[in-house]
């Protein structure tokens, strides 16, 4: 079993999670292209300009009204893109497989920012119960996405804390991170992958079409 | 579903609904999804994470005390996502719902997309739900009566030439008291601008055609207006959904400057004919920008009044605040030359919070003020955040220069008691421009 996981399945994981956002964006694109109101719009400067507004923290409107949420939705993010990409246990591995490495982040700091990856997914769901808009469009669905995010993150916690049976924790972390990936371009987390369009998209509506400014 | 507080009686919706099958409802809402419907559609409803950020962007939320049915991300949950979601299998109670929420609490005026991490453009969805509505034919009477009123005599109003030239000849005798070299001309060819107007001016607001001959006169520019079908550049097919009639006037408005050979359109003091004319209109009939040079109002003053051709005599007294439109502010980016104006016009400017881009929209245009009275009580109850916003400057007039938001924010003012006025740019103009006495002969 560990070693399907820790060779096969990352395989799978990795040419889901690529090939199938490939494919989202590469479909997306072609349909963009189909639909005449889009593409004959679209202009780099627009695009990178709003995407700019939108992914700096405090960058918008909507972010400065809400400082709170802003702070913990961009600590959330950042943490969740940095933790795998810059975990010590992460690269080792990939070092032994490929040879190949890269800084990695303090174990201490590593831990922290996984913390804070699981505090804001409680968050979040707390957030959809609390806020009765949000409620209001939230579905089971999102809950059960919500798990599947965190899984990760909460037995990447066990497993470096070497809680319960190590061998188990680290093959369930393995497959809740190969789920993770696979779903990304099926699911509402393909947001990560469309962010740049649908922003680049109205950036360029706004900025080149109506010389407006949309954050 | 959005609650209406006593179900509003509307023929357009009512009787209509009645006429429906489900095998209809389905076959025209898929039509609309699979013909119509590109990219965008699918990729916002895959992309939107149900986050709610939309909400605080939207007047009508805001001002019926954050109900959540109000956001715009339910409202596009309450109507576009079951049509994709259910295959266009929903009843006819459904249809008549989709449609008030559709018309009625929401005019398209996209500050939700300034609001949506995303950039999602939830007007678009919007739109579609009401396309959908238009094809079914559901749509609030007095909507349908304008568009009908397009379809028949290519303007809004039911406006017939005879009335329309004899109007224009009246105004030109209104501003001959003030000017006696002041002109209206009518199909003259190769002039440098045509001025182009929305049916209600010819209509109720005649006089401020007297105003442009006079500015025009002042100025000492070259324009014209038609005497034919093609003069009213308002679009309310737009709105309605039926965007085959909205393509036909906007063509009719771009053909009509052509055969006039004209180097450019100056239109009068509306958001919504902007948007038609220069957006939607040329998109619908595949042209990526529009044949001629559009210049809005706004855009029109700034000129006149930075290169000196008017003057102003003297500034308007009063306090005075403004009201961003959305078609030509958010639409356009002309905030800071319609400051420029009212600043130049005017000694007192106070400015609303928030505003530019960030205002709040009228609750009037977007086709909601034109579903008329019958859905007045909803509108007001809607925009209550507008009463807040503008009693809070301690103005004494409102200026914008769009007629939806005059409209709406009469009305507002009217049921909110906020004992104040609303002006168009053209109306300060004509008290604080200065005519040189040679002209007045």
């Amino acid at each position: 079993m560990y070693e399907f996981s820790r060779g096969p399945l990352v395989w799978i994981a990795f040419a889901v999670f690529f090939g199938g956002g490939l494919y989202r964006i590469i479909s997306t694109i072609m349909k963009a292209k189909k639909d005449k109101v889009v593409w004959p719009y679209m202009r780099w400067k627009y695009s990178l300009r709003s995407i700019f507004h939108w992914i700096v923290p405090f960058g918008s409107k909507n972010m400065r009204m809400r400082p709170a949420f802003t702070i913990f939705s961009f600590a959330f993010h950042i943490c969740l893109l940095c933790v795998p990409l810059f975990t010590l246990g992460h690269i080792l591995l990939i070092e032994e497989s490929w040879g190949i490495g890269w800084w990695t982040l303090p174990g201490g700091l590593s831990t922290l920012m996984t913390f804070i990856v699981v505090l804001g997914g409680i968050l979040f769901g707390l957030r959809r119960i609390a806020d009765p808009t949000v409620r209001l469009v939230t579905s089971a669905g999102d809950f059960v996405l919500l798990c599947i995010v965190l899984a990760p993150f909460i037995t990447g916690l066990l497993a470096s804390f070497q809680a319960f049976d190590y061998q188990t924790i680290i093959i369930l972390h393995m497959w809740s991170g190969a789920i993770w990936l696979c779903i990304v371009p099926f699911t509402r987390i393909v947001h990560m992958i469309m962010f740049p369009l649908t922003r680049g998209y109205m950036g360029c509506e706004f900025g080149f079409v109506r010389s407006a400014r949309d954050w | 579903m959005s609650q209406e507080i006593e179900p509003v009686a509307d023929l357009g919706l009512d009787e209509a609904i009645k006429k429906l099958t489900p095998e209809q409802i389905e076959k025209t809402v898929n039509a609309v999804l699979d013909n119509e419907c590109a990219a965008r559609l699918q990729v916002y409803m895959d992309t939107c994470v149900r986050c709610g950020l939309c909400a605080e962007a939207c007047h009508t939320y805001l001002s019926r005390d954050k109900d959540p049915n109000f956001a715009p991300v339910s409202k596009v949950r309450n109507t576009i996502w079951e049509l994709v979601k259910r295959k266009g299998k929903v009843d006819a109670a459904f249809v008549r719902k989709m449609a008030v929420t559709a018309f009625t609490e929401c005019g398209a005026c996209r500050r939700c997309s300034m609001y949506c991490p995303f950039g999602i453009d939830i007007a678009y969805e919007i739109m579609t739900v009401r396309r959908i509505c238009a094809k079914l034919g559901v749509v609030p009477q007095y909507l349908q009566d304008t568009t009908n009123s397009h379809s028949a005599t290519n303007n809004q109003m039911w406006v017939q030439q005879d009335e329309w030239i004899d109007t224009l000849q009246w105004q030109e005798e209104e501003a001959l008291g003030e000017i006696p070299t002041a002109r209206i001309p009518l199909e003259k060819e190769g002039a440098e601008i045509m001025y182009s107007v929305i049916a209600p001016e010819p209509k109720i607001l005649a006089q401020l055609i007297g105003n442009i001959a006079i500015i025009m006169r002042v100025a000492g520019l070259d324009w014209t207006m038609p005497a034919t079908d093609g003069w009213d550049n308002s679009n309310m097919a737009m709105y309605s959904g039926d965007f085959e009639i909205m393509s036909r006037v906007e063509r009719l408005h771009w053909e009509t400057a052509a055969r006039l050979k004209v180097k450019k359109i100056v239109m009068g003091e509306c958001g919504h004919a902007f948007r038609g004319a220069v957006y939607d209109g040329p998109r619908y009939l595949g042209w990526q920008f529009p044949p001629i040079k559009m210049v809005h109002a706004i855009e029109f003053y700034y000129d006149l009044i930075s290169s000196g051709r008017i003057k102003i005599k003297e500034k308007f007294k009063e306090k005075v605040t403004l009201q961003d439109p959305c078609n030509t502010v958010r639409g356009r980016g002309l905030g800071d030359k319609l400051r420029y104006v009212i600043n130049a016009t005017c000694e007192d400017f106070v400015e609303m919070t928030p505003n530019q881009e960030h205002n709040y929209c009228c609750a009037a245009g977007g086709g909601i003020i034109n579903c008329g009275p019958p859905w007045k009580r909803d509108r007001m109850i809607s925009n209550r955040v507008k009463a807040e916003q503008i009693a809070g400057t301690g103005a004494d007039i409102v200026i914008t220069p769009c007629h939806n938001c005059h409209s709406g924010i009469e009305d507002i003012i009217g049921h909110y008691k906020l004992g104040k006025h609303v002006k168009f740019i053209s109306e300060i103009l004509m008290q604080t421009m200065e005519i040189p006495d040679e002209l007045r002969g």
